[in-house]
């Protein structure tokens, strides 16, 4: 009887172990192969297509991809273009104006909403809105309102104003303008969310030591909250330059470029060059001069963010 | 510096009672200690006083002026919080200065102010960092030197000394206590810890519930707690609560004791007036552990003292005395032994019960009898 016991106990004892021995086998291998599918997707379709582009970018491709090596001949042959440059001038314009105007107007919002009001949640979601529509709703939606036949000019005219223009959308010296108003409309809820965010976080002591110092509501903001909210200016400033760099989809909605090139964009340019107008070899040069723009304003951003990180533990 | 009057203060957030009538007064340079467990409203009326938070009734007055409804910045406080609350994006300098600027002071002389506040606390070779590289020790300091730049009337301290590590918090309590010395100025100051409550008043004010349970001096609250909540919030270990009875026992009033079933009768100290009238009642007998020690010859003789049995449950050693846990009617009672004469659990000892200090509660009501 007493034998028969021993037995039991180690067979209870053995079974654990067998299993836990699989178990770490799987633990092990568990991790490498779910992720293995994701990994190569991604190395095949980012890295290796942004590779594939960047070959592509020197060779003499036309509708077709080619692999006749040219050299840097489709860059010369790019920053010669009047209409690149064009679409440098308007992405300048637009990216500033945009992320300024986004940062204005999203901190403001943050502020006013952070006032201890009410239906605070109520308001956050109208402004945040936007951003559930994605750019092409956005950019046929300001078409149509900015459309001088049918939109805002139409309708304060029907009110009475039988003169009044605003006619951005087809003059050619203001249709970028329209692109950074609907973008603006888009983004500057989302930039608000960050800075409420920023806000809640700023420890309510300090608010109540500055009040007590002396200091008017509108000296804590400036001289305490917002100096505090460095980290999220930058963060929101990356978010947007990123954006504007790669705005394609609201500019094709909107504008589609015009009226001619004036409201080109280069992702535009890049666009057209690769698959309307056989012209490969140049598209794939304007898109890695692009690549290599948003990595210079991501690199710096990744680095400071993960060097701060370091350092806080 | 100044004194500081409150009157029947109240507050309240909707139906919850924070404060219900907080009455105290002030002298121009006390050390005034507000302590209580969390949610007693201390941290409450302490922003009351801030004008922080308006108070929903009663007065408080700073000099015989009345402040109730004043804005915090004219109220001339300054106050030190918990978390410090230092600008994070500004240096130490301006950390101390920025109350200074605010009021538009010349130049030169916030500059004196800053130097002088930075020599006195020690803080001179920080005054160009800023708060994120400084240790818990020197923002505690920081914080403090921008509450003194100001000359204000009332220093409010809340619990400054809680985000600090044991030892460090120890030495600030003495400087905060130096400091006070040197300045004579009035502070309030918020805090759980009662070491610290004991260490640093000139009195105290105990709160529980919104209520001021009893205002002191720190002996006094320690000696003479007005009830039973007062009696186990001061002290460390806490006073010793049994539940006895009062009876009469050879012409004086005394309390049956327990001990290893030997019944004892302990009479109660004179000074103890109105138990006469209680005889044959339940009280609650309370006792600190420093009352019930070893045997001291010396003492034994005392007609305040007696000696009982005890067996020893656990004991606690915490280097200048140990802790011994004995059962005195069937309920657990702590005692202070010199080390040395400490026995081991499971051991018999001797113990000495000085009942000269002991005080007796309302077993239902919690009040002092």
């Amino acid at each position: 009887m007493s034998e028969s016991k021993t037995a039991d106990l180690t067979s209870v004892a053995m079974t654990p172990r067998r299993n836990s021995r699989m178990g770490d086998t799987l633990a092990y291998w568990m991790p490498k192969l779910v992720l293995s599918p994701t990994l190569i997707i991604v190395l095949v379709f980012f890295y290796g297509f942004i590779l594939w582009t960047g070959y592509l970018s020197f060779t003499n491709s036309r509708m077709l991809p080619s692999y006749d090596f040219v050299g840097w001949a489709n860059y010369v042959r790019l920053f010669n273009n009047e209409r690149w440059f064009v679409s440098l001038r308007n992405l300048a314009v637009y990216s500033v104006l945009f992320i300024v105007i986004c940062l204005a107007i999203g901190l403001s919002l943050a502020i006013l909403l952070d006032q201890k009001i009410r239906a605070e949640g109520a308001l956050r979601t109208i402004y945040l809105y936007p951003m559930a529509l994605s750019f092409i709703v956005t950019g046929t939606v300001w078409k149509w309102m900015l459309n001088p036949q049918v939109g805002i000019e139409q309708f304060v005219r029907s009110l009475g104003w039988e003169t009044f223009r605003f006619d951005w959308l087809v003059d050619p010296n203001f249709s970028i303008y329209t692109i950074v108003v609907a973008a603006v409309w888009q983004s500057s809820g989302f930039v608000m969310a960050l800075f409420l965010a920023g806000l809640r976080g700023v420890d309510d002591s300090i608010i109540k030591a500055a009040q007590i110092d002396g200091a008017s509501r509108f000296m804590i903001y400036t001289r305490i909250i917002i100096p505090s909210l460095r980290p999220v200016f930058f963060s929101a400033f990356v978010m947007l330059a990123h954006i504007a760099i790669k705005s394609f989809d609201l500019a094709l909605a909107l504008t589609g470029g015009g009226p001619g090139v004036s409201s080109d964009l280069p992702a535009i340019f890049m666009y057209q060059m690769s698959f309307t107008r056989n012209q490969m070899g140049l598209g794939a040069a304007s898109a890695m001069i692009m690549l290599l723009t948003v990595v210079a304003i991501l690199v710096p951003y990744l680095y400071s963010e993960l060097r701060t990180k370091k350092h806080e533990h | 510096m100044a004194s500081l009057n409150i009157t029947n203060v109240e507050k309240s957030f909707g139906h919850t009672h924070i404060l219900k009538g907080i009455n105290m007064d002030i002298q121009d340079g006390e050390f005034i200690i507000l302590v209580g467990p969390s949610g007693c409203g201390k941290s409450t009326l302490m922003n009351c006083i801030a004008g922080l938070e308006d108070v929903t009734g009663g007065q408080i007055c700073i000099e015989d002026h009345d402040i109730t409804g004043v804005l915090p910045k004219d109220r001339d406080i300054a106050m030190v919080f918990q978390s410090y609350a230092l600008y994070p994006n500004m240096n130490v300098r301006k950390n101390i200065s920025f109350a200074l600027e605010i009021r538009k002071l010349p130049k030169a002389e916030i500059e004196r102010e800053v130097e002088r506040v930075a020599k006195l606390l020690q803080i001179e070779h920080l005054l160009d960092r800023k708060p994120g590289q400084l240790s818990g020790g020197q923002r505690q300091r920081v914080a403090m030197g921008r509450a003194l730049a100001r000359h204000p009337k009332i220093y409010l301290f809340d619990e400054p000394l809680s985000n600090l590590d044991a030892k460090l918090r120890v030495e600030m309590r003495t400087e905060i206590k130096k400091l006070h010395q040197r300045l004579g100025t009035t502070i309030v100051y918020v805090t759980h810890d009662q070491i610290e409550a004991m260490t640093l008043a000139d009195r105290i004010a105990v709160m529980k519930d919104g209520h001021i349970q009893q205002f002191g001096t720190p002996q006094e609250v320690y000696d003479n707690p007005a009830n039973r909540f007062v009696a186990g919030f001061m002290g460390s270990p806490s006073m010793n609560f049994i539940d006895t009875e009062l009876v009469n026992h050879e012409g004086q009033v005394c309390v049956k004791l327990l001990v290893m079933d030997q019944l004892h009768y302990l009479p109660t100290p004179s000074s103890e007036r109105g138990l006469l009238e209680r005889v044959g009642q339940k009280v609650v007998l309370g006792i600190r552990p420093e009352q019930i020690t070893h045997v001291i010859p010396h003492y034994a003789s005392n007609p305040s003292t007696f000696i009982v049995k005890a067996k020893i449950d656990v004991i606690e050693p915490t280097g200048p005395d140990t802790l011994v846990l004995v059962k005195m009617n069937e309920q657990e009672v702590n005692c202070r032994v010199e080390p040395h004469e400490a026995g081991k659990p499971g051991e018999t000892m001797s113990l000495m019960i000085n009942m000269s200090k002991t005080v007796f509660f309302d077993p239902i009501t919690g009040e002092r009898l």
